[in-house]
């Protein structure tokens, strides 16, 4: 309980600094420094040194790995707000409000992280996303930001409409919104079946949360919401954002995904596999690296969706393992693209001369995207992958998944060849001291754990 | 400790060159760490036993870090040190720009390298087999020729491929070994029921052809030989390609015997096929490198050949041939460098009469001749009749067929040894002048080599054994 109360009153906080601070970097030290507060009062609870214990009837449950997400997303967010604290301060006026609109979907996030019931789950998605909705268009001068802050809300709520119709149906089934025995009802004759209208209820629930994830064919919003909106929320968007709907994705099928039948793989092998072929295939085809970047977070989550297949403790281990990749490595890159001027691939030509940091920490996180050895990305492929095989049988979507990573390494290289192969003279924008030691550190990182993978599953275990 | 060294040496000055400015410096750095590694390398094959080293890596997932230096690894090792000081001492005078990058990507390669070889831990033998790739990537697109971006990609896809099939194909026998471990005992011990083994054959036999590489796999490789930067080409077809040999030795046939021995006939007349296959394009090239990448496919194919034969002594035969294939394909690819940097063309038709300019030159090149055609009293003898041997009892028509590589092989050879330095002098070659210093003592060294190994290859053969 500790995170969602603190990231509302941090988040009104933040939003009241814009008025006792004229200077914006001021603004950005206090978002910091709120973080950091948000990081440890979740950290504390996950060690029970102290939790604010509110009676929610059971509609919350904080374990200990909806928790350690938490903690993984909230420290995602504060190296985002570092790297990018600069570009959050130029999008506009507003900084202050940008900060709080952060702190608040870092709210919705922690209810998604500890939902244990349809209604929370809603309440979750909701408070997440309407800050993004307004973020997407915090450039309001830019026609752009405008037409995809618009396109985002209204398939956005469109989702949200087929959500509640999914809830509904489930609650007219079973009666509650609780999760688990809303699933394990026994059925007429003692076994588990799904009646109609649970079964239906939870397609549409499934649907909505493809939407969110922007899984295949429900992705359309992606690309366009992703490339219009200023590059900075695109990166809190296509990562933090995307990690904890697929945590609540997960959450929501993991103790009932055996109950829908062996027509559920077959849904979800589908998904996983119409996911993974727009995704990779529409990426190879781009000339703009922000929108490249958007199809290949549409792969990304193609291969996030193996875990919902294999739903197994692999799995579990993985999608951490696959979020906090991610997120380093889409954060990162992000921080470097932000930078350069011109987004076209010819954009970065020769940067690997002009700025040799910048160029290298951009390599690495390309690296660990495509899922190359020595790198976190590495680790996060293959747990997805150990996942499905030890679930038994489908060793033909490993591979077609598999063949879907080469494909990715065909436009995640495509940046490296224009770096370092390619003559050219980028304009980029100086970064401070700070950023290129940060940029350089999560670099590190993302090799450290790319070695040792048991340092951030050591920490789930302690 | 001492296998451990093998590793340490070339990644820590690889990493450290990164930092240094001083174009010579670099240059005397790297040879020494090359040389020293040799030393170390000469050391671990005169220890008698097995060395084994291994410390827990991940224990949650079964992964350790375990190194094991038996013969066959030995004797990779050994072809790889001895091969790194070699090649940076034939392009000593050699100017690349961003020395400190060229030489601390190659060190790392060899990183890579030495530990496929020594890897005994599946997910290990993995990282280190992407380790070795991705240096290559960078050294041959930055370094290499007009077309290296294109063509380094289609190696790099090509080999990515293989590598994440043969993860697939690695962790399904994980899954499915006694004690969920990677380390080669539980996979050499694991029981697969015959579908179980034909898949992960496949999975993981793809990634090794495409190494080799086995016919039809190989299109990437001459390309890649050519565009390469010479030192880089050295390292792929000296070394890098018994990486894939070296697996289907190590990981393939004691983890699934069964399906290798169903797969036998199918793999070994790929092989046949590319072993004429390629002398028949050898015989056409006019350019010196695609015309050793070609030989060089048909000597792997031989190679591939007998490893599937399923006998004791083709398959030492195969594991003495890698070590001088390396050695010997050193030395034609030292030729060709000379040839080029000198002339400024590879081109069989524009040279000719080098024998009167660059006598010493012309002998070495004869004699590495007659190794790639693997005459008697040359290194390469010994190991192409075990594997022809071996071959004979497996299956006498494909040997027949298969012989017929070993003339096309001295057309195609000497063919070229002639063009080069019999003939007229050409108005490119006029000017050509001999060997001298480093290059000649390089190239001396290996002639001695092939020599000594030739009249006495009971050393190699024991030391597989």
């Amino acid at each position: 309980m500790n995170a969602i109360i603190f990231s509302a009153v941090l988040g009104v906080l933040l939003m009241f600094s814009g008025i006792f601070f004229s200077k914006k970097s001021a603004i950005t030290a206090t978002a910091v420094v709120s973080l950091l507060v948000l990081l440890f009062v979740n950290v504390a609870e996950t060690y029970s040194w102290f939790t604010i214990t509110v009676d929610t009837k059971n509609l919350l449950s904080f374990t200990k790995f909806g928790l350690f997400f938490n903690s993984i997303l909230i420290t995602a967010t504060l190296i985002f707000v570092l790297l990018s604290g600069k570009e959050i301060e130029n999008t506009s006026v507003n900084t202050a409000e940008y900060y709080a609109l952060i702190m608040f979907a870092l709210c919705g996030i922690s209810i998604l992280t500890a939902f244990n019931g349809l209604l929370m789950l809603f309440l979750g998605i909701e408070i997440m996303s309407i800050p993004l909705y307004i973020l997407t268009g915090a450039d309001k001068r830019n026609l752009k930001s405008n037409e995809a802050a618009l396109k985002y809300f209204l398939m956005g709520s469109f989702s949200t409409g087929i959500m509640l119709m999914g809830i509904a149906l489930v609650y007219g089934a079973t009666g509650n919104f609780d999760l688990v025995s809303v699933m394990n009802k026994p059925g007429s004759a003692g076994v588990e079946i799904p009646s109609f209208l649970k079964s239906a209820g939870y397609i549409l629930l499934f649907a909505a949360m493809c939407f969110k994830v922007s899984a295949a064919p429900f992705h359309f919003w992606t690309p366009d919401v992703y490339d219009g909106a200023p590059s900075v929320f695109t990166s809190f968007m296509a990562t933090i954002v995307k990690a904890a709907g697929f945590f609540a994705f997960i959450h929501l099928f993991e103790s009932n995904a055996p109950l829908l039948g062996p027509s559920w793989k077959i849904l979800v092998s589908f998904v996983t596999i119409a996911t993974l072929l727009v995704g990779n295939i529409t990426a190879v085809f781009q000339q703009s690296i922000k929108r490249m970047l958007a199809y290949s977070s549409i792969a990304q989550a193609g291969f996030m969706l193996l875990a919902l297949f294999s739903n197994n403790d692999l799995a579990r281990e993985g999608i951490i393992l696959y979020a906090v990749a991610y997120c380093m490595a889409t954060i990162g890159f992000f921080a470097v693209l932000i930078k350069v001027k011109d987004y076209t691939f010819e954009g970065f030509n020769g940067l690997g001369k002009k700025e040799p940091i910048l160029a290298f920490a951009a390599t690495v996180f390309l690296l660990s995207l495509a899922g190359i050895p020595l790198t976190a990305g590495f680790f996060a492929k293959y747990y997805m992958l150990a996942s499905v095989i030890k679930s038994g049988g489908a060793l033909w979507l490993v591979i077609t998944a598999v063949l879907f990573a080469a494909v990715s390494v065909y436009y995640y290289f495509k940046v490296i060849q224009a770096m370092y192969f390619k003559e050219g003279n980028p304009e980029v924008a100086a970064g401070s001291a700070i950023y290129r030691y940060l940029l350089v550190f999560l670099a590190a990182a993302v090799i450290l754990i790319g070695v040792l993978p048991s340092i951030v599953l050591n920490w789930f275990y302690f | 400790m001492l296998v451990l060294l093998l590793l340490l040496i070339p990644l820590i000055t690889g990493l450290g060159l990164f930092a240094l400015k001083n174009d010579g410096q670099i240059k005397t750095i790297s040879l020494l760490s090359a040389t020293v590694t040799v030393i170390v390398a000469l050391l671990v094959v005169f220890t008698k036993a097995t060395i084994i080293y291994d410390v827990p890596w991940m224990p949650t997932i079964g992964a350790r870090f375990t190194l094991q230096a038996d013969g066959m690894a030995k004797i990779l090792c050994l072809l790889t040190a001895i091969a790194y000081p070699l090649i940076f001492v034939a392009v000593y005078a050699r100017q690349y720009k961003n020395s400190q990058a060229f030489y601390g990507l190659m060190l790392l390669t060899q990183v890579g390298l030495t530990g496929v070889f020594l890897a005994a831990d599946a997910l290990l033998f993995y990282f280190f087999w992407e380790l070795a790739l991705i240096p290559v990537y960078f050294l041959s697109s930055i370094w290499g020729g007009e077309k290296r971006i294109a063509v380094t990609f289609k190696f790099f896809i090509y080999t990515f491929v293989g590598s994440l099939l043969m993860l697939t194909g690695l962790l399904y026998v994980y899954f499915h070994t006694a004690d969920q471990s990677f380390a080669w005992q539980s996979f050499k011990g694991v029981s697969l029921s015959g579908k179980e083994q034909a898949t992960v054959f496949a999975l993981l036999f793809i990634a090794f052809a495409i190494k080799m590489p086995i016919f039809p796999l190989h299109t990437w490789q001459p390309d890649a030989y050519e565009q390469s930067p010479t030192a880089v080409t050295m390292v792929l077809s000296a070394i890098m390609v018994k990486m894939g040999i070296y697996a289907v030795l190590r990981w393939l046939i004691p983890v699934v015997p069964v399906a290798a021995s169903q797969h036998a006939h199918l793999v070994i007349t790929l092989s046949v096929i590319g072993m004429v296959y390629a002398s028949l394009i050898a015989i056409k090239q006019d350019d010196i490198k695609r015309l050793i990448a070609y030989s060089s496919i048909a000597h792997i194919g031989l190679m591939s050949a007998a490893m599937f034969t399923n006998n004791a002594a083709a398959t030492s035969g195969v594991m003495i041939q890698m070590f001088n294939h390396g050695i010997n394909v050193l030395g034609l690819w030292i030729i060709a460098e000379v040839i080029e940097q000198q002339l400024g063309t590879r081109k069989l038709s524009e040279l000719g009469g080098l024998a009167q300019k660059a006598p010493v030159m012309a002998i070495l090149l004869v004699v590495l001749a007659l190794a790639n055609i693997a005459l008697p009293l040359t290194n390469a003898f010994v190991g192409e009749f075990l594997m022809f041997n071996g071959l004979f009892h497996y299956n006498i028509w494909l040997m027949a067929i298969a012989g017929t590589s070993i003339i096309l092989a001295a057309v195609y050879t000497l063919n070229m040894v002639q063009k080069i330095i019999y003939g007229e002098l050409g108005t490119t070659t006029v000017n050509a002048k001999d060997i001298t210093g480093n290059v000649k003592l390089v190239l001396v060294l290996i002639v001695l080599m092939i020599v000594v190994f030739g009249i006495l290859p009971q050393h190699l053969i024991e030391l597989v054994k």
